[in-house]
């Protein structure tokens, strides 16, 4: 049985402008137990699922299920989750320890089991000397773990975060999801939290579901949403900088790439297909594989981005080190077949997966 | 520019507003001082020191201390109601209901009226015979009976036009802080299974705390400061059931011309005022939260 389940969920507002399909048709499964990500750019509809899902925003359509249990038409309350809002929500005139025992507090929980609970959650998450104070004599990242410290203490199955470390400046990102993750899995919740950033949801998840414009791209393991992207937006979102994205034209012994004059690099039925390369699985080796003309060089210290023209196409590499390349130079550009995407003219990658390895000339 | 300079600048920036408020404010509350403890000059006869003697004349004054209790009950009558009132319609026209802007500005209506031409209209619900409230009650098969004629009802007609023009001036002020507060907040409390009741006791009220304190000020003044209703609707009748403090003030001074003795009751006024406003500021001020 699946901790959540959205089936064909829609969600959509009418505004000036007309009707915004928030969500559109989602459906998809969570297991027990397993953090999710909710990723996509602005705008897509991470946080109205989310919203969804808590119950703080009515479906237009569709059913949703928490535990095997129909919570469609439920209220908040008795969808028994835990959520932490983006501006953490914390009551300003409440101390630490009230913001977080507020829930129980509501529920009239036994004053000797609230304070056994507290103490077990303030000193998981550091807050023990922090009790007496009121949020606003908090940092960002203490207030963070206050509004964490009042999800969990309710010890709610399902736990749902709206972007909670988008507040923070870089380090305290890196040591909070780190934090998030491990407390996560010590307490065996079922996690579904929003980022719109990669990063963040390629380190925590053990899946991802990408969303654009209200509907699922795909919905995978990170290392598969890495190394198999659905569909072109997908391969453009994960990694940076993006995968390069090369239409291919009929050449002389093959598909090239289009608008140069090869040589081929793939065979002719591919021609009409775009070809995805990954920059770092690009490699510069003299005299190999297909040359281009460097336009610009940036050195990022561990490694350098060069950036070609190859036909109509600008492409990015991504090479070790330092490169001994200047703009208008000749590189020579090589990658391995297995780093090789073919998608459809439609954006959706090629069905055949064996073809796809099949279809380099370096293989 | 040196220190000097802008200690200049910074007095002659406030000297309008500081010559305004000494001549209009100050001055006038020195000067009361002053005549408080004088006779009233009549004619020929110049003012003399007379000491307390105005002050015992209070004390077995029954006017003064019959206004005195009117007016306190008039503000134990008007303050909680409109406030309670401010904040009922203020939660209720911040909520996502349809056409809570016609709502909203039905509320403030009464705030915008002069208070002369609210209390004409007033004057006509409470008419004997003729006027709606009569007409309604007579509807319902009660018996006839004269809001503002008789003792026992005339002070609790006028507090009920108090309120009636107040709340809508308060709601304004819950209003807006209810607005700056994150519905964040009542989602958070939702998903703990907080009741509407429950999280407006935590959470709102005392978040709101801060205005209202500032209404409460506000309110305790208005009800020591409000007359215009007095004056059109009973004249203090009758047989003083509705005398407040300031028409008091305004019939001894205005009508009998006894000015040492106005300015007597203006000390009393002032001095009421001051204790209360401090009092707020000192004992509530404490418990209010500021963000
Ligand atoms: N209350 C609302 N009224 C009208 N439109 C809304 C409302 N809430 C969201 N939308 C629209 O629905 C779409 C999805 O919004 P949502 O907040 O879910 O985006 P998001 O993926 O969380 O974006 P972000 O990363 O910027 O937070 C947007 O186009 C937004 O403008
Ligand atoms: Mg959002």
């Amino acid at each position: 049985m699946s901790a959540i389940a959205v089936d064909n969920v829609s969600k959509h507002w009418t505004t000036r402008e007309g009707r915004v399909h928030a969500v559109d048709g989602l459906s998809f499964a969570l297991e027990p137990g397993t953090l999710n990500v909710l990723l996509g750019p602005s705008g897509c509809g991470k946080s109205t699922t989310l919203r969804l899902i808590a119950g703080l925003e009515q479906a237009d359509g569709g059913r949703i299920h928490i535990a095997g249990r129909d919570v469609t038409d439920l209220p908040p309350a008795q969808r028994n989750i835990a959520m932490v809002f983006q501006s953490y929500a914390l009551f300003p005139h409440l101390s630490v320890a009230e913001n977080i025992v507020f829930g129980l507090r509501v529920r009239r929980v036994s004053a000797a089991d609230t304070a056994t609970r507290l103490k077990r959650v303030a000193e998981l998450l550091g807050l023990a000397q922090l009790l007496d104070r009121k949020p606003g004599q908090l940092s960002g990242g203490q207030q963070q773990r206050v509004a964490l410290g009042r999800a969990i203490i309710a010890e709610a199955p399902v736990c749902l975060m709206d972007e909670p470390l988008s507040n923070l400046d870089a380090q305290l990102r890196q040591d909070m999801r780190a934090e998030i993750r491990s407390l996560q899995r010590a307490l065996g919740i079922t996690m579904v939290y929003v980022t719109h950033d990669q990063v963040e949801a390629m380190s925590m998840a053990d899946r991802v579901i990408l969303l654009n414009a209200g509907r699922i791209e795909q919905n995978a393991t990170p290392v598969e949403l890495y190394e198999t992207p659905a569909n072109t937006f997908v391969a453009r979102f994960i990694g940076t900088p993006p995968m390069n994205l090369l239409p291919l034209a009929e050449g002389a012994d093959g598909a090239v790439i289009d608008g140069s004059s090869g040589p081929a690099v793939a065979p002719i039925d591919c021609a009409g297909l775009t070809l995805g390369l990954r920059p770092e699985h690009i490699t510069l080796l003299h005299g190999e594989g297909v040359p281009a003309m460097v336009a610009a060089v940036e050195y990022l210290g561990a490694d350098s981005l060069v950036t070609c023209r190859l036909g109509n196409a600008t492409l990015a590499a991504r090479v070790g080190g330092s490169v001994g390349l200047a703009a208008g130079d000749t590189a020579w550009l090589s990658w391995a077949g297995s780093a090789q995407h073919l998608f459809e003219s439609d954006g959706t990658r090629r069905a055949d997966a064996e073809r796809n390895e099949a279809a380099t000339m370096f293989a | 520019m040196t220190r000097q300079m802008q200690w200049l600048y910074g007095w002659l920036l406030v000297l309008p507003a500081a010559a305004l408020l000494a001549l209009f404010t100050h001055y006038p509350a020195i000067a009361t001082a002053w005549h408080s403890f004088h006779s009233t000059p009549k004619g020929a006869r110049p003012a003399v020191f007379v000491g307390g003697d105005n002050y015992r004349l209070l004390v077995d004054d029954p006017i003064f201390w019959q206004s005195l209790t009117n007016n306190l009950w008039y503000a134990l009558g008007t303050i909680p109601a409109s406030i309670g009132l401010a904040l009922l319609m203020a939660t209720w026209v911040n909520g996502r209901l349809p056409g809570r802007g016609f709502l909203r500005l039905a509320f403030f209506t009464p705030t915008i009226l002069p208070m002369i031409a609210v209390a004409n209209i007033w004057l006509f619900f409470y008419t004997p015979e003729y006027g709606l409230l009569e007409q309604i009650t007579k509807g319902l098969g009660f018996a006839s009976h004269n809001w503002l004629g008789s003792k026992g009802s005339a002070l609790g007609a006028l507090m009920v036009v108090a309120v009636w023009k107040e709340a809508g001036f308060f709601m304004i002020f819950y209003l807006a802080a209810l607005q700056s507060m994150s519905p964040n907040l009542a989602e958070a409390a939702a998903i703990e299974g907080a009741s509407r009741w429950y999280f407006f006791r935590r959470v709102t009220f005392p978040l709101l705390m801060p205005t209202t304190l500032f209404v409460l000020v506000n309110a305790v003044i208005n009800a020591f400061r409000m007359v215009d209703h007095v004056v059109v609707m009973t004249r203090g009748g009758p047989d003083n059931a509705t005398e407040l403090l300031l028409y008091y003030i305004y019939e001894i001074g205005f009508r009998f011309w006894d000015t040492a003795y106005a300015a007597v009751l203006t000390m009393v006024l002032l001095a009421i005022l001051g204790t209360v406003a401090l009092a707020q500021f000192w004992f509530i001020g404490r418990r209010v939260h500021y963000q």
